[in-house]
C-alpha cells in the first residue's frame, strides 16, 4: 500500500510541476463546450436540451486528450521497466497512476462543469446531477483509457489510434452519464442511470488495472 | 503421464496447420458456393412476396445472416485471443488476425443492406435504432482491432495487443448493446420495431438459414486461406516453408 501512496504522490507532484499540460486539457474542455452555442445558436430552450450531451462529449474528449501522458514519459525514461521489475505488483502501481490521472484530469472537469452548465441555462438541480454523473463517470474514463494508453504505448500514430480504440468503449459511460441529467430534467429520476454508472465503475475498477497491466507487460517484453 | 487419445496441440503449430488449412479451404469454398446458389435461388424465386413489404424485403436474406456472422466472428476472435493468451500459441493470434477483416466486412455489409432496406420500409436510410447503433459500434471495434495490429511492427506483439483489445471488446459488447437499447427507449426513437416482425413463412426461414450457412462456410474458407498467407509471410525464414512444393517453383 505504501508503494500505491508513493506513486500517487509522485504522479501528483509531477503534474503540479507541469501545470500547463493539465490546464491545456481544461481549456480544451471549455472551448469545445463554448463552440456549441456558437454553432447552433443562442436559443435557450434548445441549449438546455443539448447541454448534458455536449458537456459529456466534451468531457470525454478532454479526458482522452490527456491519456497520452499517463504512461508515455515513464516509458521513455525507463521508469516503467523499473516498476515492472519492482516487488510490488504492477497492477497496484497502475492503479495508483490511474487514480493520479483522474485527480489531475477528471476531477477538474467535474468542478468546472457546473460553471459551463450555467452558460447553457441549466437549473441548479440539473447542475448537481451533472456533477454527480461526472463524478462517477470520469474515473471510468480514466480506467478504460488506461487500457488504451498501455496498448498504444510506443506505437506509430499512437494518439489517433488511442481514440479509435477507446471512444467506442466510452459509449456506455456517455449514454448513462448524459442520460442521468436528461432523465432528471424529464422528471423520470436519475437514480437508475447513476446506479448503472456506479456499477460500471465498480466493474472497471476491478478489471481495467489488470488489463492495462497485461498490455504494459506486452509493451515491455 | 499417459498419452492422451487426441493430441490437441498437433495443429497448433503453423507448420502442421498450413497443409491442413490448404486441404480444407477448397471444400469450405465449394460448400459456400453451393449453399449460396441454393439460398439465393430460394430467396429470389421460391420465397413468396411479402404482402406488407413487397419485394424489398428480400434484402433480409443477405442482411440478417451478415449481422449474425459479424457478431459471431467477433466472439470467435475473442475465443482465439483467449487461447492465445492462455497457451501462448502463435497460431491463435494469426487466426484472430485472419478473421478480423471478414468480420468487419460483414458488419459493414449488414449496415449497408440495412440502410437499403430502411429507405423503402422506414423512409430513412438511418434511424438510431438500438440494433443499428450497436452494429455500428461493433464495426468501430473491428476497425480498432485492425488499426492497432497494423500499427505494431512486431507480429507477436501485435497479436498479443490485439488479443487484449478483442477480449476487452467482447466484455463490452453486451454492455454497449444494453446501454444503447435503454438509451433508445428513453428517447422513444424509431416507432417501427424489428423484433415484432410478422411471422415468417417457412420458405423464407429456409432461405435465411441457407444463406447463414453459406456465409458461415465462406467465412471459414476465407479465414483459412488468409491464415495460410499470414503463416507464409511470418514463417518465410523457416526451413519448412522453403521446402514446400509451391516454393520450389
Amino acid at each position: 500500500m505504501n508503494a500505491f501512496v508513493a506513486i500517487l504522490r509522485r504522479d501528483l507532484l509531477l503534474a503540479m510541476r507541469r501545470k500547463s499540460e493539465m490546464l491545456t486539457a481544461l481549456f480544451f474542455f471549455m472551448i469545445v463546450v463554448s463552440l456549441f452555442p456558437l454553432g447552433i445558436g443562442p436559443e435557450t430552450a434548445l441549449l438546455r436540451r443539448i447541454a448534458p450531451g455536449v458537456l459529456w462529449v466534451a468531457a470525454l474528449l478532454a479526458a482522452m486528450l490527456s491519456l497520452n501522458r499517463l504512461f508515455a514519459a515513464d516509458h521513455q525514461d525507463g521508469t516503467l521497466e523499473q516498476m515492472a521489475l519492482s516487488p510490488t505488483p504492477l497492477t497496484l502501481l497502475v492503479g495508483g497512476k490511474v487514480l493520479a490521472h483522474w485527480l489531475t484530469a477528471g476531477l477538474p472537469l467535474v468542478l468546472l462543469a457546473p460553471v459551463l452548465g450555467l452558460q447553457f441555462d441549466l437549473s441548479s438541480r440539473a447542475l448537481g446531477i451533472l456533477m454527480l454523473s461526472l463524478l462517477l463517470g470520469t474515473p471510468l474514463l480514466s480506467l478504460i483509457g488506461a487500457i488504451g494508453a498501455a496498448l498504444t504505448l510506443g506505437v506509430r500514430g499512437g494518439g489517433v489510434l488511442l481514440s479509435l480504440l477507446v471512444l467506442p468503449l466510452y459509449i456506455p459511460a456517455l449514454i448513462f452519464g448524459a442520460g442521468a441529467v436528461e432523465a432528471d430534467m424529464a422528471g423520470l429520476g436519475a437514480g437508475g442511470h447513476l446506479s448503472l454508472l456506479g456499477a460500471l465503475l465498480a466493474l472497471a475498477a476491478f478489471f481495467a488495472p489488470w488489463a492495462a497491466t497485461a498490455a504494459l507487460r506486452i509493451t515491455l517484453e | 503421464m499417459s498419452q492422451p487419445l487426441i493430441n490437441w496441440f498437433k495443429f497448433a503449430s503453423p507448420a502442421s496447420f498450413y497443409p491442413l488449412a490448404g486441404k480444407l479451404w477448397p471444400w469450405f469454398a465449394a460448400l459456400a458456393a453451393a449453399l449460396t446458389a441454393a439460398g439465393l435461388w430460394i430467396s429470389f424465386f421460391v420465397a413468396p412476396t411479402d404482402f406488407q413489404q413487397g419485394e424489398g424485403y428480400r434484402i433480409i436474406f443477405i442482411h440478417v445472416p451478415a449481422s449474425w456472422m459479424s457478431m459471431f466472428i467477433y466472439c470467435v476472435m475473442a475465443f482465439w485471443s483467449a487461447i492465445g493468451i492462455g497457451f501462448n500459441t502463435r497460431l491463435s493470434g494469426m487466426m484472430s488476425a485472419a478473421l478480423a477483416p471478414t468480420g468487419a466486412l460483414f458488419a459493414f455489409l449488414s449496415l449497408w443492406t440495412g440502410a437499403l432496406w430502411g429507405k423503402p420500409m422506414w423512409g430513412a436510410w438511418w434511424v438510431w435504432d438500438a440494433r443499428l447503433t450497436s452494429e455500428l459500434i461493433l464495426l468501430f471495434l473491428y476497425l480498432g482491432y485492425i488499426a492497432l495490429t497494423a500499427a505494431i511492427d512486431d507480429p507477436r506483439r501485435a497479436d498479443k495487443a490485439g488479443a487484449i483489445v478483442s477480449l476487452v471488446g467482447v466484455v463490452n459488447v453486451p454492455i454497449i448493446y444494453f446501454s444503447v437499447k435503454w438509451w433508445n427507449t428513453l428517447h422513444q426513437g424509431a416507432s417501427v420495431s424489428m423484433t415484432k416482425a410478422p411471422t415468417m413463412a417457412a420458405t423464407m426461414l429456409w432461405g435465411m438459414l441457407l444463406m447463414a450457412l453459406a456465409f458461415w462456410m465462406y467465412s471459414i474458407a476465407v479465414a483459412l486461406y488468409r491464415v495460410r498467407s499470414i503463416i507464409l509471410e511470418r514463417e518465410r525464414h523457416a526451413t519448412w516453408v522453403a521446402e514446400l512444393p509451391e516454393m520450389q517453383r
